[in-house]
């Protein structure tokens, strides 16, 4: 009998096998499910910081749009009603699956500046999550603003959090810095516990009959994993924090390969809404199988076995690697 | 428990107490006393409970005849029940308060009276509609102020338990029921104290059960009626006893001491005003202030109207009394006097008292103001050997000259009372912000505080008015604050500078606040001479502040309400500063806590920056401008227009004299061309080198202010620098030249016509072939070219195809510049209409939005050709507007059924040819009803030479032979609800009738509530909690005739499909019904984004599009078409774009998903039914099959 059970965040899992950010954790039966499917924790969907302020402007405009147009109408809504703002019905849902499954749930806020919605992460806290998420998705389209700002903000932000909360704080991030290991350590030294390798960005595309950018959402594939496989190998035992890997986990080796790289847990979301819960059993079967098969006796023991810090061949994460893959690519038939 | 003082207006404080001694609401909405309605609808969806615990039921029915239906029958089976209604609503319920109190039934009715319509629709409030109902046998109780109609609805309630007769409690609407005021609010134990529970359950034990089962309701016959009509005499004779009874217990417990005929004045008064209701406030208060003065006068305030206690009024009457004027707030044409005046006469007359000199007035029809300076007239032309009898009083009636003098100058407002003048934008929250500042002062300090909001007619661009009043001293004062007596006037909107005087309101060393784009240093110049010389002249201290500027850096918006209301503390030093921030960010906290964390700080953070950028002006000594204020319409308008539509205009329409005035309530229509209104910020630029000209800017414009034409280039030598062209692409008009042209001040500035343009840059898509631009640098050249394309000739109509959208738009519409809101989805059909068949409609109007921007003064949007033809237009009511089209259609058959019948006498002078061209003419087209027009002209001028009478008589008729449109137009509360049984009817008589129903799935007019039309999951007003069952399906209903035209269009998702169903149905030769969706400013969402809502609307399968016509039955064919393709959204994708559907997720989520799952559901199964209707056989197929 193999050992699934790993450490994230301080928080005891059964396997590594995380539900990441996403409209699963929108009902508290399908979390059920996940938990009854084998999931280890899950990280509930993100409250975004664009969420917070402007659905509560946007009530604002709309309940105040059309007021105080004729002698006949003051408005047009009853005023005496109450808002449960989603980011309020956020932290509340976020306590009804506490209270619904054993396994720990981790809060997730979506935002990268300082500000008055960083009081969620208090009140996520007190709703009883086991850790928050703080996933920082910004994307630069002003040529003054330099990486340093940028970056600077995320640690203040990093910083803000962190002094507000007692509970564990993992910080997502996405790939695109142009040193990932020096804003990691920033990061941790700001007060992350963790951090999760890679947000991804959803890439707007173009409807060319009406000359117009649509949003566009791709799940994720097995190819993806790659990227922050390499991060994550490069992070492992660098960087006094809890590594996750997040995109591109649909099987259980990938599921080997991060903990390999050196990552605690492995997040899924796209296999889960493309494949469905029922996928859970049989990836953790598999994973089991595996590791059986290749006589592993626990999750523990193969962590960080081909990092870069341990793997044999270091340069393979580095310049090196690239020349190889060129040569290798100019050698096929 | 403690009594709070809060600050509300009348029609809450009748609810608060209504909705806490009532267990059943049945309510429908009607302006002013909608508010009570829904203020017990919201309080029950928060579950607040009455005195007994329990939470009232609020239901909302189809009419005020239904709603007093189902009192009656809750009444009648045991639940204290109540109602709200006012003016023609109360006419609707006379039938059943008959039944109501000829059964001795405990019940109040509460009224915010309200004009009845005669002559004209008016919102606005008198005695006509409480005094129509005096005779059905309920008691009648009035209340003049806030806190007096907190306190009579209390009394009513615990009265007419006791005495078994019904009451109706009455104020005066658009006052009373509108006025804030502070006031001590009864608690429950208030209540419990004047609710007697063993006369509740006398009135539950008088309920009809069959545990002890009775009849009630027989037919009597005349042996026993007139004996049974009089057994209820005892009840009445014991009303007034019942009444004091109830106000004395109130007095012991509150201190407020009532009678049933209060009298206040000098004890040896000898002239004596007797009135009722608000005008009683204000009549208190001048004869106070005479009695002061040491003249002999006095007021007796009518407290129980009916029944009319003779001898506590008799009572009330100082004995020293020589000369009384009763005034009354109605007017009954032919009567020997107005209701109270008879009540008082016949009185004196029984009871002997001879000597006493009566006069009876009027006065405040339509809420016309009644001051102190119009009671000190009536009370000095006592005075008079041969005061005037039956005089009027606030006008200048120059016909009869029966109105009286009054010295505007006059005021009896204590000197420590401040007054406030606000004047605002329509939606820049001026209002809101102002009603916070009263409850501020109201309630955070000793002072009394009274607000009141006046609005102009229009709904884009609304000058709003708020009228505070506070101080140490009682405030009776329910009127406007009057010229030359405000402390502080601000001017929320720059630009209303140079079209209204403000500054006259202002009394010397006032303050007056202007919110501009400039600075102190430049703000100088920019003002009119007029504003000038008066703030020279009555040494004004003037404040500046650029409030777009601080709303704009502090999210705000366009909302400057935080801002200017900052301001008025700052400078009026009510409170000092810093306790007035702090009062000022406290509401700001409890109105917008609700809505999240961000907007209470961008409104602290307006707060904050006001101070900085507020400035005082450094007044010159001499006037400096180089212009003046603009009239209100141009010089060269037509007579009437700039005699009496132009004082309107400028809000000096009390200065109209009577002799001005239309006798009959008829007006001459294409006024709104002379109201040049300038609200848009920004407007259309057309850029020709895009356009396609496919029209479908000019199709969608509701306000008709962008148009295209196709004209011969020869014109183009008269055209100004400025006018652009292109070369025309219509393949009827080669070689002519093209123009898509705005009208720069008409323009409301909505950007319906940039969301609707298809044709883009393909290097910039951004640009369009119409853009935004600023209207300033625009507006004296656009409006030169808008003056010559007008000039431009008109497209000859029989010359085009009328089925394509760019032909159809090239028709000049004859509904334009209406005072809808900006980007109204409604209106663009309404222009539809008007350019396919304006020239020969006759257009029937329900009460509604579409009756308000169609016909509220004081300019008029229905127009014109060349030829002098448009729209007819007329609005009956709200409930009865099918039948009143049906009858413009009787006529017209008749006529031309009697025009025929007598055209063949004429043969010998006419000819043969004549008569039968006329009586067989194919009016099909265009090009056949011109024809038949000259055919007319010639029969006009051939019977003008006859002298026989007969030949007069066909002469009157002879229109008859030209083909006519008529068109009954109105909303989804008159098509649904109110309306439905008449439209039913109209539809089932099979005659030619053309129904537009303009859906926007609510009573918008009225301010949102839910109609029968409310989509599944909307929120609405008396839907508070989201309405839990589906649309009706109004088209189906029709289609199950067989022989009714029906349609359900949405232009935004097809405009060509809306065009093709207007063509159809007009030529459809039987009843046609038009279903329109017409996105609102109420859905909740940019009004921008109407055009692609309504397409999802489509998609999503909630809005099918379809035409069932009847004639294809004829051959054989399915008569149901649909026009659009199966739901390819979700509804979620539609829905929760807007606010009414939205808000419901966040009060009761839970709710939200359930309804939104069923609305998905409704959209699959009305496909499923209606795809299923459309693939059936007919005819013969069906026979084969």
């Amino acid at each position: 009998m193999v050992d699934l059970s790993t450490t994230y965040l301080g928080l005891k899992l059964k396997n590594p096998l995380v539900a990441s950010a996403s409209p699963l954790s929108e009902k508290v039966e399908t979390v059920k499910e996940l938990e009854a499917a084998g999931i280890s924790a899950i990280v509930m969907y993100s409250l975004f910081e664009e969420q917070i302020i402007h659905e509560s402007l946007e009530l604002d405009h709309f309940l105040f749009y059309g007021t105080e147009i004729s002698a006949e109408i003051d408005s047009f809504y009853p005023q005496s009603g109450k808002y449960t703002l989603k980011a309020d019905a956020y932290v509340e849902q976020l306590m009804k699956i506490k209270q619904a499954v054993k396994i720990p749930v981790i809060g997730s806020l979506n935002g990268v500046s300082s500000g008055g919605w960083t009081k969620y992460a208090k009140k996520i806290e007190q709703a009883g999550a086991d850790a928050l998420e703080l996933n920082l998705y910004f994307l630069p389209t002003n040529p003054n603003q330099t990486a340093t700002q940028i970056e600077d903000n995320y640690i203040t932000l990093v910083h803000d959090i962190r002094s507000s909360i007692n509970i564990p704080l993992a910080v997502k991030l996405s790939p695109f810095f142009t040193s990932i290991p020096n804003i990691a350590k920033r990061l941790v030294e700001a007060g992350a516990n963790g951090l999760v390798l890679f947000n991804r960005f959803y890439q707007p595309d173009f409807d060319l009959e009406a000359l117009e950018v649509v949003p566009n959402l791709i799940l994720s594939t097995s190819n993806e994993l790659r990227l922050p496989l390499r991060w994550i190998a490069i992070l492992y035992g660098q960087i006094k924090a809890d590594l996750a890997l997040t995109t591109g986990i649909h099987t259980a080796e990938d599921v080997v390969k991060t903990t390999m790289a050196g990552a605690s847990v492995a997040m899924t979301a796209s296999l889960l809404l493309d494949q469905g819960i029922n996928r859970i059993p049989v990836l953790l079967a598999d994973l089991e199988k595996w590791m059986t098969v290749h006589e592993y006796e626990s999750i523990q023991q193969m962590r960080g076995s081909l990092s870069q810090k341990s793997t044999a061949e270091p340069a393979a994460f580095e310049r090196a690697n690239y020349m190889k893959v060129l040569n290798s690519f100019k050698s096929m038939p | 428990m403690e009594r709070q003082k809060v600050t509300i207006d009348g029609n809450e404080a009748t609810a608060s107490v209504a909705h806490r001694t009532n267990e059943i609401c049945a309510i429908y909405p009607i302006t002013p006393s909608s508010n009570m309605g829904e203020f017990a609808d919201d309080w029950s969806s928060i579950k607040r409970k009455n005195i007994w615990g329990t939470v009232p039921l609020v239901v909302e029915m189809q009419s005020e005849g239904g709603a007093s239906g189902a009192v009656h029958g809750a009444l009648q089976s045991g639940a204290l029940t109540t109602t709200f209604t006012a003016s023609q609503g109360l006419l609707l319920m006379i039938p059943n308060m008959y039944k109501i109190a000829g059964e001795l039934t405990s019940t109040v009715f509460h009224v915010s009276a309200r004009t009845v319509a005669t002559h004209a629709l008016s919102i606005f409030g008198d005695h006509s509609d409480v005094m129509a109902v005096r005779q059905t046998g309920w008691a009648m109780l009035p209340s003049g102020s806030v806190q007096e109609a907190h306190d009579m609805a209390l009394i009513a309630q615990a009265a007419t338990l006791e005495a078994r007769v019904p009451f109706l409690h009455f104020f005066d609407g658009f006052r009373t029921s509108h006025e804030i005021a502070k006031i001590e609010q009864l608690t429950d134990d208030d209540l419990r104290t004047m609710i007697d529970d063993e006369l509740v359950n006398a009135h539950r034990a008088r309920a009809l059960s069959p545990n002890h089962p009775v009849l009630r309701g027989s037919a009597q016959n005349p042996d026993v009626f007139f004996q049974a009509r009089e057994t209820i005499n005892p009840f009445y004779a014991k009303v007034p006893g019942i009444v004091q009874k109830a106000m004395d217990k109130f007095a012991k417990m509150t201190g407020r001491a009532y009678h049933l005929f209060d009298y206040i004045g000098a004890p040896d008064a000898e002239r004596v005003i007797i009135i009722m209701a608000s005008g009683g406030e204000t009549a208190e208060a001048t004869v106070r202030n005479l009695v002061e003065k040491g003249e002999k006068v006095g007021v007796v305030r009518v407290r129980l109207y009916r029944p009319f206690d003779t001898t506590a009024f008799l009572k009330s009457l100082p004995k020293s009394v020589k000369f009384i004027a009763v005034l009354d707030r109605t007017k009954e044409p032919g009567a020997s006097g107005e209701p109270l005046y008879l009540d008082v006469t016949s009185t004196l007359f029984e009871n002997g008292y001879q000597g006493i000199k009566v006069v009876g007035g009027r006065y405040g029809l339509s809420s016309k103001e009644f001051t102190p300076a119009m009671v000190k007239a009536v009370l000095d032309e006592l005075k008079k050997a041969t005061p005037k009898n039956h005089f009027v009083v606030g006008i200048n009636e120059d016909v009869t000259h029966s109105s009286l003098d009054y010295d505007l100058n006059f005021s009896v407002e204590y000197p420590e009372t401040v007054r406030c003048l606000f004047f605002g934008l329509g939606s820049d929250g001026t209002v809101g912000a102002n009603k916070n500042s009263i409850k501020i002062i109201g309630e955070e300090t000793n002072n009394n505080a009274q607000g009141y909001f006046y609005y102009d007619s229009k709904k884009a661009g609304t000058l709003t008015v708020s009228h505070l009043r506070f101080g140490p001293k009682p405030i009776q004062a329910p009127y406007l604050i009057t010229p030359n007596t405000a402390n502080f006037v601000a001017c929320h909107q720059f630009n209303f500078l140079e079209r209204f005087d403000f500054t006259k309101f202002a009394q010397p060393g006032a303050v007056f606040l202007v919110n501009s784009l400039y600075g102190p240093e430049e703000i100088w110049d920019k003002l009119p001479q007029e504003v000038q010389k008066d703030i020279i002249e009555k040494k004004l201290k003037f404040y500046t502040i650029n409030a777009y500027d601080v709303a704009e850096k502090t999210g705000m918006g366009s909302r400057v309400n935080t801002i200017m209301q900052t301001c008025f503390f700052a400078i009026s030093g009510i409170l000092p500063r810093d306790e007035a921030i702090e009062q000022i960010k406290k509401a700001i906290k409890k109105t917008y806590g609700k809505r999240g964390e961000a907007v209470v700080m961008k409104n602290y953070a307006a707060v904050d920056q006001t101070l900085v950028n507020l400035h005082e002006v450094k007044v010159p000594a001499k006037v400096t401008s180089t212009f003046t204020r603009r009239p209100p319409v141009a010089a060269e308008a037509p007579e009437f227009v700039r005699n009496v539509l132009g004082p309107m205009i400028a809000f000096e329409g009390d200065t109209v004299p009577v002799s001005a005035m239309p006798l009959d309530g008829t007006f001459p229509t294409g006024t709104t061309k002379w109201e040049k209104r300038n609200i848009a910020l920004e407007i259309p630029v057309w850029e020709s080198d895009l356009c396609i000209q496919c029209g479908k800017c000019v199709f969608v414009c509701p306000h008709a202010v962008i148009r295209h034409k196709v004209f011969d280039k020869k014109f183009l030598e008269k055209a100004p620098a400025t006018f652009k062209m292109m070369d025309s692409k219509f393949k009827e008009f080669p070689g002519m030249a093209y123009s898509v042209q705005v009208a720069p001040e008409d323009c409301t500035g909505c950007t319906l016509c940039v969301e609707a343009c298809p044709a883009k840059d393909k290097t910039n898509p951004a640009r369009k072939a119409i853009n935004m631009a600023l209207q300033p640098p625009l507006r004296e050249s656009e409006a030169i070219n808008w003056e010559f394309f007008l000039s431009l000739p008109e497209i000859d109509r029989t010359a085009i195809n009328l089925g394509t959208i760019k032909n159809s738009q090239l028709l000049q519409p004859l509904f334009e510049f209406s005072g809808a809101c900006a980007g109204c989805g409604e209106t663009p059909y309404v222009k539809l209409l008007t350019q396919l068949f304006g020239d020969r409609s006759i257009i029937a109007n329900a009460t509604g939005c579409s009756s308000i921007y169609g016909g509220n003064l004081p300019t008029t949007p229905y127009t014109f050709n060349k030829e002098g033809r448009g729209p007819a237009w007329s609005n009956s009511l709200f409930e009865d507007n099918a039948e009143f089209g049906l009858g413009f259609r009787l006529t017209l058959d008749k006529q031309l059924e009697y025009a025929s019948d007598i055209l063949p006498t004429f043969v010998n002078e006419l000819g043969q040819d004549l008569v039968d061209s006329l009586l067989k003419a194919d009016q099909t087209t265009d090009l056949g009803i011109k024809q038949q027009r000259e055919r007319v002209d010639v029969l006009k001028g051939k019977l003008a030479r006859s002298k026989n009478s007969q030949a007069r008589n066909l002469a009157a008729v002879a229109d008859a032979f030209v083909k006519k449109a008529v068109w009954i137009v109105g909303g989804d509360g008159w098509a649904y609800d109110i309306g439905y049984g008449g439209l039913d009817h109209v539809l089932s008589t099979g005659r030619n009738v053309n129904l537009l129903v303009l859906d926007t799935e609510v009573y918008s007019n009225t301010g949102g509530q839910a109609s029968k039309s409310t989509p599944r999951g909307a929120v609405a007003r008396f839907a508070a909690s989201g309405k839990g069952l589906a649309k009706k399906d109004l088209g189906l209903m029709a289609i199950a005739y067989g022989y009714v035209y029906v349609a359900r269009v949405a232009m935004g998702y097809s405009d060509q499909h809306t065009l093709k169903a207007f063509l159809e149905a007009e030529s459809y030769n039987g009843p046609s019904i038009i279903i329109a969706y017409s996105h609102c400013i109420s859905h909740g969402y940019d009004m921008s984004k109407g055009l692609e809502q309504q397409k999802l609307a489509v998609q999503s399968g909630l809005w099918p599009l379809y035409r069932f016509d009847p004639r294809l039955a004829a051959d054989d064919k399915n008569p149901l078409q649909i026009d659009c393709k199966e739901p390819t959204v979700s509804v979620e994708q539609y829905m929760y774009n807007e606010t009414r559907f939205r808000m419901l997720t966040q009060s009761d989520e839970a709710r939200a998903e359930t309804l939104l799952k069923l609305s998905g559901e409704d959209a699959k199964s009305r496909w499923s039914f209606y795809s299923q209707l459309a693939a059936m056989h007919y005819g013969k197929s069906a026979e084969q099959k």
